[in-house]
């Protein structure tokens, strides 16, 4: 191998050298990050750059050159409320709609998937039997394309499937759960638990597994309740994993699309449309396509999650130190 | 020897290809079919393609959302396909090819009409832009096994929505059906019904104008109907957005007794209904303002001006536009002929049972009903818009999320909007 090599440095050697001399050894860093920069630079930047900039645009031609500028109209347009709390009142009421719809649903999924997952955990961390077998039937639903997992609940939900024929069966008798707001929108949560839960119960594991035996054993010497060692031990030990989860759980919840698009296309009404819902359908699906407001609305998205990601950080840094 | 050999035939494939990719002229047509009208035109084209030695058509068949979402994309960023089937006639016309230059345009005008004008969008103009290639139109099937069972008379000519919903009321009632009426989740679908009720959809200078007495008249029958279960609330309210959804397998499934669609459907019922049970095409209901208006829509087949072969382009849709070949293309995929020339001769269709054909008549026979304003709003190229808006507010005022007065101030405004934004 070093045969092959040395001949390539000696040649690469002779520019370098070079490159150093001219640069100084310091700034012969720059050269190095140079492709990995561009390359971040292309995938990364640029994706931002053109968003910002469509989101200043109006009109509904695709190409940014035919498109007229009308600075900061989007977002007027989308942030236009007299009640922020009322969609009805908003001039882009289905915005707000989506907006409210994705507080909810994050609020509610995240906070069930993590605690679930967290419980989930700890019961597969313990000495059960069949334990590798539970952990892949909690992981399994991962694995499944969120198309599938719609269709699977679809298939279940809808008016003439399996769980209303169950129930018909038990004399309970079925019910229209996906022209039900309410209804519609608490599944929602539930796919979304089920299908994502799994991936946050692996995760924490890791992290009850990287907690050493021996505080433990020091607890149990000590007598300590089983809640008390939970709430003072594991909780605490576990919570730099615990916000990877949250961060991670939330910036998913927000993203949410391709399930619940699948599952209810966003009714009934706009009862399970979220904000990515909207961004798509505004700038895509629609007639005319309002790029324009779908960047706006997709970049003040991006705000308020770089803003709770900053939140959770600063909070979690604070429990450390503090 | 050996390497003698595979130089040699290396060569000669680097030459071949080379002489085949300057010989072949490949043009893609992309297509989505609601039965079986791409693999018709596909194979119509072999005869093309035999007749035209080194022209080579690919049909792309692809679902019908890549048509309405990744099309117009495609061609604002110039890749485009050659030719393709396209339902928003209008709202692409700024990309469609002129054919003008190089067919008969006397033979094109007269064999498609007015039909024509529907792909020349906002600016008019006498461009030959598309061949209406499916002419559809909406209306009614009823399930007449129910009515029979039920005992219940089929409202007759002249039979308003206030008759047929009394009488699928009680036929659904009789037989215990789960719904009486139903209508697809579309705009567009809505369109006939609203201007029987008296909606213009235009004002007098003829701007687009979704809200007006008629139309609002429209909508409180129709969500009344909705929520007090004559019509079948899962059509509407099962689903978000401005997302397409029809009700032909409740109606296959013998769970509906009116179902409100149009003709393209016929060939579906006549496939999965088989003699399960009786069902027939019925005159569109009437509404208090006297029409008894379908709408009309279908399907077209247009070229791009961005084509690097636009004489060939052309030369296909002409040929596809020759009335021989378009009576054939209708009669396999059991459509109606917007070639006036073929629905004068009439359309034998190919292997259909009697009550296809009389369902296909019946439509084809419900066309001079059609109100203008539905000749014209089929036209409008900005009709997308209007029903995604009617789509989405009127389910939002059937799920309560909205009042009736609500959605129709928020309809307004959504069209004022987008026209904005369109101009």
């Amino acid at each position: 191998m070093l045969q092959i090599l040395s001949p390539i440095m000696r040649i690469v050697e002779v520019p370098m050298l070079a490159l150093q001399r001219l640069l100084g050894i310091n700034k012969l860093a720059w050269v190095f990050l140079l492709p990995n920069l561009i390359l971040f630079g292309l995938f990364a930047f640029l994706p931002v750059i053109l968003n910002v900039s469509y989101a200043m645009t109006g009109g509904d031609n695709v190409l940014l050159a035919d498109r007229p500028n009308v600075g900061l109209r989007n977002f007027v347009t989308l942030t236009d409320c007299e009640n922020f709390l009322d969609p009805n009142s908003c001039r882009e009421d289905k915005f707000w709609r989506a907006v409210w719809n994705t507080t909810w649903f994050v609020t509610l999924q995240v906070g069930a998937m993590v605690g679930f997952a967290l419980l989930t955990a700890i019961i597969l961390n313990g000495k059960i039997r069949a334990r590798g077998f539970f952990r892949s039937v909690f992981f399994f639903p991962v694995l499944l394309s969120p198309v599938v997992v719609a269709l699977i609940w679809k298939w279940i939900l809808q008016r003439e499937g399996v769980l209303n024929a169950f129930l018909d069966w038990t004399g309970i008798g079925g019910y229209n759960w996906l022209v039900d707001a309410q209804w519609a929108f608490t599944w929602s949560v539930f796919i979304s638990v089920w299908a994502h839960m799994g991936f946050y119960t692996l995760i924490l594991l890791a992290g009850l597994q990287a907690i050493p035996r021996d505080v433990y054993e020091a607890a149990l010497m000590d007598r300590a309740s089983p809640w008390r060692t939970f709430r003072r031990i594991t909780l605490p030990l576990l919570s730099p994993t615990m916000l990877v989860v949250l961060v991670l759980a939330l910036i998913k919840g927000v993203q949410t699309f391709d399930e619940i698009y699948a599952f209810t296309g966003g009714g009934p009404g706009t009862a399970t449309t979220f904000i990515i819902q909207y961004i798509y359908e505004e700038g895509f699906a629609g007639a005319p396509r309002l790029f324009g407001l779908a960047a706006a609305a997709s970049l003040l998205v991006a705000i308020v999650l770089v803003i709770l990601t900053l939140i959770q950080l600063w909070v979690n840094r604070r429990n450390v130190d503090g | 020897m050996t390497n003698k050999v595979l130089m040699t035939t290396a060569l000669a494939s680097v030459l071949g290809l080379s002489a085949g990719m300057a010989s072949a002229q490949e043009i893609r047509f992309m297509c989505s079919t609601d039965g079986n009208e791409c693999e018709v035109y596909e194979d119509l084209l072999t005869r093309f393609e035999a007749d035209n030695p080194g022209v080579d058509v690919i049909v792309d068949i692809v679902p019908y959302q890549a048509i309405l979402e990744n099309l117009p994309v495609q061609l604002a960023s110039g890749n485009g396909p050659d030719i393709a089937k396209v339902t928003d006639l209008g709202g692409l016309s700024e990309y469609y090819l002129d054919l003008a230059p190089y067919v008969d345009r006397d033979y094109w005008e007269s064999s498609f009409g007015d039909t024509l004008s529907w792909y020349r969008g906002p600016d008019g103009g006498d461009a030959i832009n598309g061949m209406h290639s499916q002419l559809t139109i909406t209306g009614p099937f009823v399930n007449a096994t129910l009515f029979e069972q039920a005992g219940v008379e089929m409202p007759g000519e002249g039979a308003t929505w206030e008759d047929w919903a009394a009488a699928s009321r009680a036929v659904a009632e009789a037989t215990g059906t789960d719904f009486p009426m139903a209508i697809d989740r579309s705009g567009h679908r809505v369109a006939g019904p609203a201007i029987s009720y008296g909606a213009q959809l235009f004002d007098a200078d003829g701007n687009a104008m979704l809200v007006d007495d008629g139309f609002t008249a429209y909508v409180e029958q129709f969500v009344e109907w909705n929520n007090d279960g004559t019509f079948a609330r899962d059509v509407w309210a099962g689903q978000g957005g401005a997302t397409y959804q029809d009700a032909a397998q409740e109606f296959i499934n013998g769970e509906l007794v009116f179902y409100y669609s149009g003709s393209w459907q016929v060939g579906r019922m006549e496939e999965n209904i088989g003699d399960f049970f009786d069902w027939q095409v019925v005159d569109s209901p009437c509404g208090p303002a006297g029409a008894c208006s379908g709408m009309p829509g279908g399907a077209g087949i247009v070229g791009f001006s961005d084509t690097e072969h636009p004489e060939i382009v052309a030369a296909i849709i002409d040929f596809l536009a020759q009335e021989d070949i378009y009576a054939e293309a209708t009669a396999r995929t059991r459509n109606l002929p917007a070639h006036l020339g073929v629905a004068a001769a009439g359309v034998d269709y190919e292997g259909v049972s009697a009550g296809a054909q009389g369902a296909l008549n019946g439509f084809a026979g419900a066309l001079p009903d059609v109100s203008p304003i539905a000749f014209a709003y089929q036209g409008y190229p900005g009709n997308r818009a209007m029903f995604g808006i009617t789509v989405e507010r009127l389910s939002q005022a059937i799920v309560g999320e909205l009042t009736v007065e609500e959605a129709m101030e928020r309809a307004a405004s959504d069209l004022a909007a987008a026209m904005a934004e369109a101009n």
